[in-house]
This record gives C-alpha cells, structure tokens and sequence, in this order.
C-alpha cells in the first residue's frame, strides 16, 4: 500500500513570522486588503509592530501554490456586496476583463442531438417544447420568462479570478507590509504537542520539499521544505488545498458536518468573433443540456472577451463523466454556437467546487489558525455564489485580527470565536449559507425534483427544503457492473475504446449517440491541445507527485475508474497494469481526482489522496 | 584588489512565451495582443544570465570587505515587475535596479539602451573595471537583438560576446568564453578581464529551486528599491515598423495505435522536412 509522501524527519530551515497564509485567493485577498489598509493608515500604531521583528511592521507572508498570482481559474460572476464594500468606488474598467453585470437570462436547453439522459417528466416537457418550437422555444433553448430573485445579480460584477487576484495582489504588495510568494506549496500546517483536551491548535506551516523524486524521496538538490511559524495561520488555500485537508484529518469536522458534494467548473475564455453581438455584461445561465444535472454559463467581459462553461456534479451518477467533451457538446449548443461559432479559444482550465456549502464547514478557528474562504463552506449553493462570500470571510477575519492586535490579545480559540466567527455569524454571508443548507437537496432524487427543491428552498429563504440523506462522493457514482451506457456491457464497452484507441469513456459517450467532434483547430481541439493553447500547464521539476493513490490494488480491481473519466488535463491515464498512472506535468490542480474515486477505503473519502503540489495552469485569463 | 565580481545582468519581463502571443497594431506602433493580461515572467535568456551570473558569483565570491554583487536591471512596469519578482527572487541572490518603464510590445532598442545605460552607471558602488555585463543573446518575444551591444556600446565597454554558453575565470582575472557558432559548435575566445560584455543563450545550468530564505532576503531590498524606482520615458527617435508577424505555428493531432514509434518518427521528420 501506497500513500502520501510523508515529511522526513531532518533538519529544517525554519523562520518567524507574525501571520502566515496558506493560499493566495479572494478570501486571502479579502483578508490582506483589510490588514494591510488598517496598517497603512496609521502605521505607527503600536499594534502593526512585528513580535518577531522588533521595530518593523507585522511580518505577514502568504504562500501560494501557483507559479503566479494570476494562474487563478475562474470566470465569475458576482454581487460583488463585499467587494464593493472594500472598494466602495471601484470601477470595473480599473480591473483586465471585468465588466458591470448588465443583462441576466436564464435557458433552459433542449437536447437538439438527443444523447443526453433525460427523465420522462423532462422528456415530456421537452416534447410540449418541441411541438411549440417556433413560439416556445427558439434555438432548441427556452427563456425563463421569470427568474426568481436569489439568482439575481444585479448591480454586480463579472470578473476574471485570475485578473482580479493579480490587480489585489499588485496593490497589497506595493503596500509593503505583506509578501505573496508564488510558486511555493505548502505540504501543511505545523502541529505540536497538545494543547489542551478538545484544543485544535496550529503554529504555522510547512513549505513542501523540493529536490525529491515522484514519491517525495530525497533526490540531488534536496532541500527540505522550511517550517514558517506564526501566531496566526490563515488558511485560506480552498476546497482541495493540502492545509484544509490536513486540519480536517486532524480535528475532524463539527458534528453533523461532512463534504460530500461537489462539482467540477470546466470553463474557455473565447475570443468571440468581430461581428459579435454579445454586449459585456451580458449573463446567461443554462440549465438541461448537456445532461440535464449540469449547468452551464456565459458571460460576456469587455474586448470581445467571453467565459462559457460548465459545472459537472458529484452527484451526475454516471461513473464516465467527462467534463471536456461535455464542454465541447455545450459550447455547440445552437444557442450559443450561433455567438461562439467563428470564436477562438484563448484559455481554458477546470477546478473543483465544494458544493456541502455550509453542511461542509470545518471548525473555523482554533488556537492560532482561522479558515476563510470556500475551504472554510463559505459557498453559498442556492445563488450558485462564492467569490464574493470568500472575499468576506477574509474581510472578517481581517477585521477580528485587527481588534485583537489593537487589544494585545492572543490568537486563541475563544479570542478568534470571539471575533472573526462572531462577526461572520452574524453576516450575510452566515444567512445566505443557512438558506442554501438544504436548497440543493432534491438532486440527489432527481434532476426534476432537485429544481423544485432548489425552488421551495430560494422562495421560502430556506424554511422549507427537501429532505435528503447525502451519501458519500464515492457512493455517487453508480457502479459501472449496473450502468449500462449506450447499451453495452463492460466487456463491449472496453472493446469499443479498444478498437477506436481512445479512452474508455470518450468511446462511450461515442456510442451513447454524442457526435463526434469536429476539431477546427481554433475553437474545438483536442484535449491535448487544450493544455497547450488554453492551459498552459506547468510543473516545476523536483517536487514530488501530488496525486497519490493510497491502494493500488483497488485501483486495479475499480471497474468505474471515473478519476481518469473525470481528469480535466488528461494527467491520469490507463497504465500497463490497469492501475491509473499519474503525470504531474499535466495535471491542472482541479482536484476533481480526489472526489470522482468510487474506491473507498473507509466508506467516506475516497481511495486518492491530493496533496501539495507545484505548477498548474499558467493562464492569466481565467 | 581582490577578484571580487561586479556582475550587472539586465533582464526585462516579457509575456510567458507558453501563452497564445498575437501580434497587433495599435496607436504606439507593433504590440502583442492583451500584452497587459498576460502572465509575464522574467525573459527567459536573460534569466539564463542570471542564473550564470549567480553561480559566477558563488564560484568567485570575493572577500568579505569586497564582495562579489550581482545587479539586476530592469525597465518595465513597476507593478508587473513587482509581481514578477516575487517568483525571481527566490531563486537568487541579488540587488534590483528597477527603471518604472511603459514597455510593451516592440520598443526602439537605441531608446532601451539608453535608459538602461543611464540606469547602470548610476548604480553606487559599481566599479567599471570589475564590471560584467550579462544580458540574453535573444528575447522570448520581441528581441532587437542589439540591445546588450547598445548599451556595452554606451558604457564604453568594448569586448563584447554573444550566443554564450560557458565562462571560466582564470587565476589572473581573465576568462574563457565559448560562443555559439554555426553546425552546433563554439567558439572558443580569451578575454583579459572585466569589463566586459557577455550575451548568454541558454548556458548549461538548471532553473535554480525556489528557496524562500533567498527570496525573504532579497525582498528586503527589492521592495524600497521598487519603492523608489524612476520613471522613464523611451524616446521615439522616429522608428517605423514596416511589419511584425509571428513564427508560423500548425498543430496537427491525430490517435495513431498501430504505428510503431520508428514510423512515428519518420512521418515527423517528413512533416518537417515538408514545411
């Protein structure tokens, strides 16, 4: 048995700081912004002086994973209330790609190649639809004449992640008080002795080794990853990052809590054609096709710019879920291809969405750590939100660490519970996520069931929702011996991959009756060439693989394999033995491994684990 | 004297050659598309001097009244540069000479090396005669090519080199510098000793490992530096580009299962021999 590369015990650097970050995001971002402003506007208050370094400022590092502040993936739309809250005159011009949220539709689409699987009561109103196409329904797509108002978004922001993590990491730096060191993973937080019965206690974190082979093994130029202390350690490195995992294997999570829904956000940024009529500004989401579980976006940024995606859910119970090809058969939906058609694509990237929202909230602080942003269930599910809840997580926590240091109070457990959880208990963001909690409920009975549930849950403000007993990630996915896709077996299956020399499940959904597709060379390319015209994948060599399966036997016996399905960068592949082999050098850091794995070796989480890594996508236009 | 080096690399930032570059025209002239939404990191050859550099100074540290330095000069956008050191300077060791310049697509390389020239010379402490001046050979994305001879030229430096890939210091201050030649070959040349000017291709080191304590102490200069960093203006001089374009790139791709690898490889090598 396998697992993870473990921290050698030798003799490592280590250096003292004040406040240490895990993980450059908006929540991070939220958080340094509101630190670093307090200190610029009366730096000689005696509270901004370092303990570490005596007579200088607070000495605050963040460390992050990526090679570059603006290797984030993500093209969102937001209310953008907290943001707006901390730059109460920003103009959108002020930001690459951003654009005030001008128009929002809403789609329902229809299937118009008939591959997807839709349930009778779809299949039923598709056929009312159909029969009234030319009044209901134009471009096989139907216009919500109403949308409810939780899915508003009116008066916001839409925003490229990437652009706007680097135009907040530019003014934080210039500001002088904090560093943000791209290209440094952190392996995880540093735990020691015992503080207490029921303490959770942190003093800082672990930078990963460098100068190791694939299995973290000491290698030529090995140089141990450096032990940054700190009083505080802000963790704010998402849903997938290595500190949140480990705190949550260490501390466990509150009672009644558990992570178990997903989705992984596959998106391009396409370059739309001169004669486009598409306005920035412009929002459009969609619902029913692909598959009817998976949703879909469009928003329209400045210079002919466009964010077109999807997100693929856990709990899309087909084990040979593949969101590229699925994105392909999206973006030739009539509805848009009639905008996309003559478009290039400029980037392209994935990333997993931790979708339990607040049923998946770790403990918050303890003593010297606190959890900002979506690794700490900021996301809210119903309005489909999450950038802006994590810029204000990190605002709070930003605020509570404030009011300590003026009182020459401690980082503790109670003094964090005092102030930061206080503060976001009782924030728009805590009432968002409590009306959310159960919204998306019904979809694990159905997507039918699911939307009415959504419905009941937004209408009511989360007073009334649809029970539902959520299994774990790996249960999800239906097992392969009782799925039987285009009407093959098993055996069948293998040998239609097989005889067309592809991976097992774009073969299927071939034979599922999903067309081929028609590479152009500019928009429609092959997986392969997405990574090197859109992704611009990177993995700095010398650091150890940051997929690792834990069994490989299982991995061998597993039928489903829906990790390799499911790998945004087509990192994972078949090996000689049946086992997945990973490479890093195409892995996106979507993390989407870590929940598509239906072996579990303890009935919850599944059997790979995702731990520190360097590299991934290289694209500042995410 | 000791045989302390002064080592002077310039570096500008350019977009990641990995991205999809597009040129276009706009009021200033030839420029790449979305210059300023892409990633940019350090040029990738200049990066290569610095990364010669450091090891040239590792190699001959000097004394401790005299150490060896390592300088590195740059004219681009504060903020860009600002973010593109926080990857640079945890590799090596040295001191930023940042010159706050609107460079972008394809600037006049007399108007570059003016600014840069200027810049240097008013480095404290630099002494000329121990000087090494280190820049690349070429540039990822908009390389004049003469720049480094330029601003050599302005410093009055004369021996100059190009399409390095090796120097070995000798006891007695000279150097032995191989240059790239035709047919995969160098040139082997002896040089008396700094000044001098040295054009680095992509030399034979590895990208140093990113080494936080490095970075840590580096920041504690490059911050001010950037702080108080001039502004300059690049002066027209009256340029005109009659056309800029982009090296042809096809992609082709197609599953092949049943070719063996040595069909492969002779398919490729008529698809090249082809273009």
């Amino acid at each position: 048995m396998s697992s993870a590369p473990q921290p050698t015990e030798v003799d490592r650097p280590t250096m003292e700081v004040d406040i240490v970050c895990a993980g450059f995001g908006p929540a991070t971002g939220g958080f340094l912004t509101t630190l670093t402003r307090a200190w610029s506007e009366n730096p000689a208050d005696p509270a901004f002086e370092s303990k570490v370094a005596p007579g200088l400022p607070l000495q605050v590092m963040c460390y992050e994973r990526a090679d570059d502040l603006a290797a984030g993936v993500s093209g969102v739309v937001t209310r953008a209330q907290g943001i707006r809250a901390s730059f109460p005159t920003l103009d959108p011009a002020e930001i690459p790609m951003a654009a005030a949220v001008e128009e929002e539709r809403v789609f329902y689409l229809l299937d118009p190649i008939g591959a997807s699987k839709r349930p009778l009561t779809l299949r039923t109103a598709d056929s009312f639809l159909g029969l009234g196409k030319m009044r209901w329904a134009k471009d096989y797509a139907f216009e919500l004449p109403w949308t409810p108002a939780f899915l508003h978004k009116h008066g916001g922001l839409i925003l490229s992640i990437g652009q706007f993590n680097q135009w907040v990491g530019s003014q934080l730096m210039a500001g002088g008080m904090a560093q943000i060191w791209p290209g440094t993973p952190v392996s995880g937080p540093i735990f020691e002795g015992n503080n207490g019965k029921g303490k959770r206690t942190v003093f800082g974190l672990r930078l990963a080794d460098q100068g190791v082979d694939r299995h973290g093994i000491p290698a030529d130029g090995y140089m141990p990853g450096m032990d940054v202390r700190a009083r505080l350690t802000v963790v704010g490195d998402g849903p997938v990052g290595a500190v949140g995992q480990k705190l949550d294997e260490q501390f466990g999570l509150p009672v009644g809590h558990a992570r178990r829904e997903w989705a992984l956000g596959m998106k391009m940024v396409i370059e739309l054609p001169e004669d486009s009529e598409l306005e920035p500004g412009t929002v459009w989401h969609t619902f029913g096709f692909p598959e009817p579980e998976i949703f879909g976006f469009l928003y329209v940024h400045p210079e002919r710019l466009v964010s077109v995606g999807i997100f693929v859910p856990s709990w899309l119970g087909n084990p040979q879920r593949t969101a590229y090809r699925y994105l392909q058969h999206y973006i030739q939906h009539p509805l848009l291809w009639r905008h996309l058609q003559h478009g290039t694509m400029r980037s392209w990237g994935a990333k997993s969405l931790e979708e339990s929202g607040k049923r998946g909230e770790p403990f918050l602080s303890g003593d010297g750590f606190a959890r900002i942003g979506e690794g700490s269930g900021s996301t809210n599910m119903l309005t489909g939100s999450g950038v802006d809840e994590a810029w204000t997580t990190g605002v709070q926590l930003g605020e509570a660490v404030l009011e300590l240091l003026r009182a020459d109070k401690p980082f503790t457990q109670e003094n964090l519970a005092a102030t930061y959880e206080a503060r976001r208990r009782a924030s728009w963001v805590e009432h968002g996520a409590r009306e959310a909690e159960n919204a998306r409920n019904g979809f694990h009975g159905g997507f039918v069931r699911g939307l009415v549930g959504m419905a009941l849950a937004g209408l009511t403000g989360g007073r009334l929702a649809l029970p539902a007993k959520i299994p774990p990630a790996p249960k999800q996915i239906r097992r392969f011996a009782t799925f039987i896709a285009g009407g093959l077996t098993v055996q069948q299956a293998a040998k239609v991959a097989l005889d067309c020399g592809r991976p097992l499940h774009d073969a299927l959904m071939s034979a599922r009756g999903w067309p081929e597709i028609a590479f152009d060379g500019r928009l429609l390319v092959t997986h392969q060439d997405a990574l090197l015209m859109g992704g611009k994948v990177q993995a700095v060599p010398g650091f150890a693989d940051h997929v690792v399966f834990l069994d490989r036997q299982r991995c061998i016996a597993c039928q489903e394999k829906t990790c390799i399905a499911m790998c945004s960068g087509q990192a994972l592949t078949l090996g000689d033995e049946g086992a997945p082999e990973f490479e890093r050098e195409k892995c996106v850091h979507c993390g989407a491994c870590l929940w598509n794995c239906a072996q579990s070796p303890d009935g919850e989480r599944g059997n790979i684990e995702f731990v520190a890594g360097s590299g991934g996508l290289h694209s500042a236009e995410n | 004297m000791s045989n302390a080096l002064h080592i002077v690399v310039c570096a500008g930032i350019v977009p990641d050659p990995l991205q999809t570059l597009e040129p276009t025209t706009g009021p200033n002239g030839p420029g790449i598309k979305n210059e300023m939404v892409l990633p940019a990191v350090l040029d990738p050859w200049a990066a290569s001097a610095l990364y010669e550099a450091a090891n040239l100074a590792a190699k001959c540290p000097g004394s401790p009244q005299s150490p060896s330095k390592i300088w590195l000069v740059s004219l681009a956008p504060k903020a860009k540069l600002q973010q593109v050191m926080m990857s640079v300077a945890q590799k090596v060791s040295f001191e930023l000479v940042p010159v706050d310049g609107p460079i972008g697509g394809f600037p006049d390389a007399q108007a570059t090396a003016a600014v840069l020239a200027d810049a240097i010379a008013a480095i404290p402490g630099l002494e000329h005669e121990r000087m090494l001046l280190f820049g690349g050979w070429e540039s990822a994305t908009r390389g004049a090519g003469v720049t480094l001879e330029l601003v050599g030229e302005r410093l009055g430096i004369a021996d100059q080199f190009q399409g390095v890939d090796q120097i070995e210091l000798r006891e007695d201050g000279s150097f032995e510098v191989l240059e790239r030649v035709e047919g995969g070959k160098h040139q082997v040349s002896v040089c008396a000793g700094a000044p001098a000017v040295l054009g680095w291709a992509t030399g034979n080191l590895a990208e140093p490992r990113n080494n936080p304590q490095v970075g840590m102490a580096n920041m504690r200069s490059i911050m001010p530096a950037l702080q108080k960093a001039k502004t300059a203006a690049l002066e027209a001089n009256g340029l005109r580009y009659v056309s800029v374009s982009l090296p042809k790139q096809q992609r082709e791709t197609r599953v092949e299962k049943n070719m063996s690898e040595e069909e492969i490889a002779r398919e490729i090598v008529e698809w090249i021999g082809a273009e």
